[in-house]
């Protein structure tokens, strides 16, 4: 076990220093990308009748005015002291602005994630047991749809009969869960089930794929062989070796769904880390913008880094081999 | 009920795929005491396998299914039985050794875990009682206990079959399935894992079916001896019947004449011509007479029985006595 557990953390380590480097490279090619992109986010924010002097005067105050190269390495060297620097679009600091933001978006994309987890693995376990019959086919039929349906348009969609119809559910908007608990709820079931909904469906297909490969395994006759019980074969023999490849599509689908709510933030009017983006790059705000873009990037390293130590921890054989 | 541990009667089983039937196992009588060892030999297709599933009701879902027979397991009607009887069975009164023991552990599991599993289902232990069961079974297949909380990646094939038969064996059943338990086994190893089924089953008194296509391993450790081909039992009869009775069936004649003889200078090792009758096309006489030399043209018209040819001692041909 100590062993096993010096390790992981030298993988974790590894891990660390080469998403640094990854990160290191996102962080220049924004920045490259984001200085080629006509656009002036002083000029945006000022206004058509903003004077020449009104202008170069803000330019020097942020420092757009310094060498491409400068703006770089002031902007990479604050990072490292937790500055992502000043929004002129909004006039305040950034990482006030990016981390609530974030909060937000998350509070999105978690319960998303576990119900699209939790849901996707039961109807993927339940399809592959009941192969070839009537529930199969529904459960295969709906992941289908479920993946074809863009989720804008299911969200207009459920916009149109749960809350213009039906009227159980609000339209739109956001309540902070600190502020009124029982209403952030309820303006969140609709947004998080439809960005559940596309990774729930990838989950169902991958979970009832991998189940169907196990189940003619060896093992799982010899779990028979033993008297166990179906419940425990398919959870302990079947699902525990099936698992492998449902993990590194839930790390994929973590990391999409964080940067892919832009257009359910957009449609139900939530203040999320996306439609920060949409503001930002409307107005080129591109030092928002630029780490808005780290902190996705980042997201994506984190899921990765989550899916190799639950590799480990599934597969004792991936964890002898690193 | 009889005092037989096993009785098998007129068994047969059918796989059903879209494409065809395949008629796997045809009549087969077995009947086996407590404590004794049966050899089950025979090619591959022969249908020993099928056999061997049947009793533990592990036929592929769907596909295998018993058409006539029954199979009494311990005074239990096995094929009548329902599920919860027969999960109480499986691993408990009687178990299995699989052929390849690459794949018949679960990889993610240790096997410590692998082995408490069944113990855990089938007697109700203490913790500490199970885990000391756990500990004597791996020194008794020549494990040492600390690695109990290693994977099967861990171990050499070898030691997995070692494993698999401490599975099969730690609940101490009064039959064990061994389904070429050594085939998949370096030839040194197989030698070693022979030694040591035999020894077991000696100190736990466990009677045992194993299948092998190998006489040499039926030799070293089986009283019974039964041969089957295409789905049924051709010959059958105490080992000594077998190997050095005054009567044989032409068939298993031909397997002796496949082994090679170290006293002897042989060019070539005789074959059987030809190939076994297609599974999925019924026959109606000697399943053999296609290959055999002896064969007349009533062989392949009527159907042969079992005959007496010494005491104890049966063949199937009609040449014999």
């Amino acid at each position: 076990m100590k062993f096993f557990k010096n390790k992981l953390l030298q993988m974790i380590l590894r891990r660390i220093i080469q998403s640094v480097i990854v990160l290191l490279f996102v962080t220049l090619l924004v920045f490259l990308v984001m200085q080629a992109v006509p656009g002036d986010p002083i000029i945006n924010f000022l206004g058509e009748a903003a004077t020449p002097e009104q202008i170069a005067y803000f330019t020097a105050l942020f420092g757009f005015d310094q060498p491409v190269l400068v703006q770089y390495f002031r902007w990479i060297t604050g990072l490292f002291q937790g500055e992502m620097g000043r929004s002129v679009t909004f006039q305040m600091q950034i990482s006030d602005i990016i981390f609530e933001r974030l909060g937000t978006t998350l509070l999105l994309v978690i319960p998303a994630f576990i119900i699209s987890v939790v849901f996707g693995v039961a109807f993927g376990v339940i399809a592959a047991l009941r192969r070839g019959k009537f529930l199969d086919s529904a459960v295969t039929f709906f992941a289908n749809v479920g993946m074809a349906m863009p989720n804008f348009w299911m969200g207009i969609l459920g916009i149109y009969i749960f809350a213009l119809t039906l009227g159980v559910l609000p339209v739109q908007g956001f309540v902070s869960p600190t502020q009124d608990l029982g209403e952030s709820i309820h303006r969140l079931i609709m947004p998080v089930i439809i960005t559940a909904s596309g990774p729930l469906a990838v989950f169902t297909r991958q979970t009832r794929s991998a189940m169907l490969e196990v189940v003619r395994q060896d093992y799982v006759r010899t779990a028979e062989a033993k008297g166990l019980d179906s419940r425990n074969i398919i959870i302990k023999h079947q699902l525990r070796n099936a698992l492998i490849p449902i993990v590194t599509v839930m790390g994929v689908m973590l990391g999409a769904m964080i940067g892919t709510t832009v257009l359910i933030e957009s449609i139900f009017v939530i203040p999320g880390i996306g439609s920060l983006m949409i503001t930002a790059i409307r107005s080129s705000d591109y030092l928002v913008i630029q780490n808005g873009v780290l902190l996705l990037a980042v997201a994506v390293c984190v899921c990765n880094l989550a899916v190799d130590i639950l590799y480990g921890v599934i597969d004792p054989r991936i964890r002898d081999a690193k | 009920m009889t005092s037989k541990l096993l009785e098998i009667k007129d068994l047969s089983v059918e796989y059903k795929t879209e494409e065809a039937t395949v008629y796997a196992v045809n009549g087969l009588d077995i009947s086996l005491d407590y404590g004794q060892a049966l050899g089950l030999v025979g090619e591959t297709g022969a249908g020993k396998t099928t056999s061997a599933l049947s009793i533990m009701k592990l036929l592929p879902a769907g596909v295998g299914r018993v058409t006539s027979g029954s199979i009494f397991l311990d005074g239990v009607d096995v094929l009548g039985s329902s599920k919860k009887k027969i999960g109480e069975m499986r691993g408990n009164t009687v178990s299995m050794v699989f052929q390849d023991p690459m794949t018949s552990l679960n990889p993610v599991m240790t096997v410590g875990d692998q082995i408490l599993e069944v113990l855990k289902i089938h007697k109700n232990l203490s913790k500490s009682e199970l885990s000391k069961a756990v500990d004597d079974m791996m020194e008794m297949v020549g494990i040492p206990s600390y690695r109990k909380k290693e994977y099967p990646h861990q171990f050499s094939g070898g030691m997995k079959q070692r494993i698999v038969i401490a599975i099969a064996l730690v609940c101490e059943p009064k039959l064990i399935l061994a389904d070429e338990p050594t085939t998949a086994l370096d030839v040194t190893i197989q030698a070693q894992m022979l030694a040591l089924i035999a020894d077991l089953k000696k100190r736990l008194n466990t009677a045992m079916i194993l299948i092998t296509h190998d006489l040499g391993v039926v030799a070293q450790v089986c009283e019974k001896v039964a041969v089957m081909y295409a789905g049924e039992i051709v010959e059958s009869g105490t080992a000594e019947n077998i190997f050095s009775g005054r009567y044989r069936h032409p068939y298993t004649a031909g397997l002796f004449g496949a082994i090679p003889k170290l006293d002897e200078e042989t060019r070539r090792l005789e074959t059987i011509d030809g190939l076994m009758p297609d599974p999925t096309e019924k026959v109606e006489g000697c399943r053999f007479a296609m290959r055999c030399k002896y064969a007349e043209d009533d062989c392949i018209n009527t159907a042969q029985t079992m005959v007496e040819a010494e005491p104890g001692h049966f063949i199937r041909c009609a040449k014999v006595g």
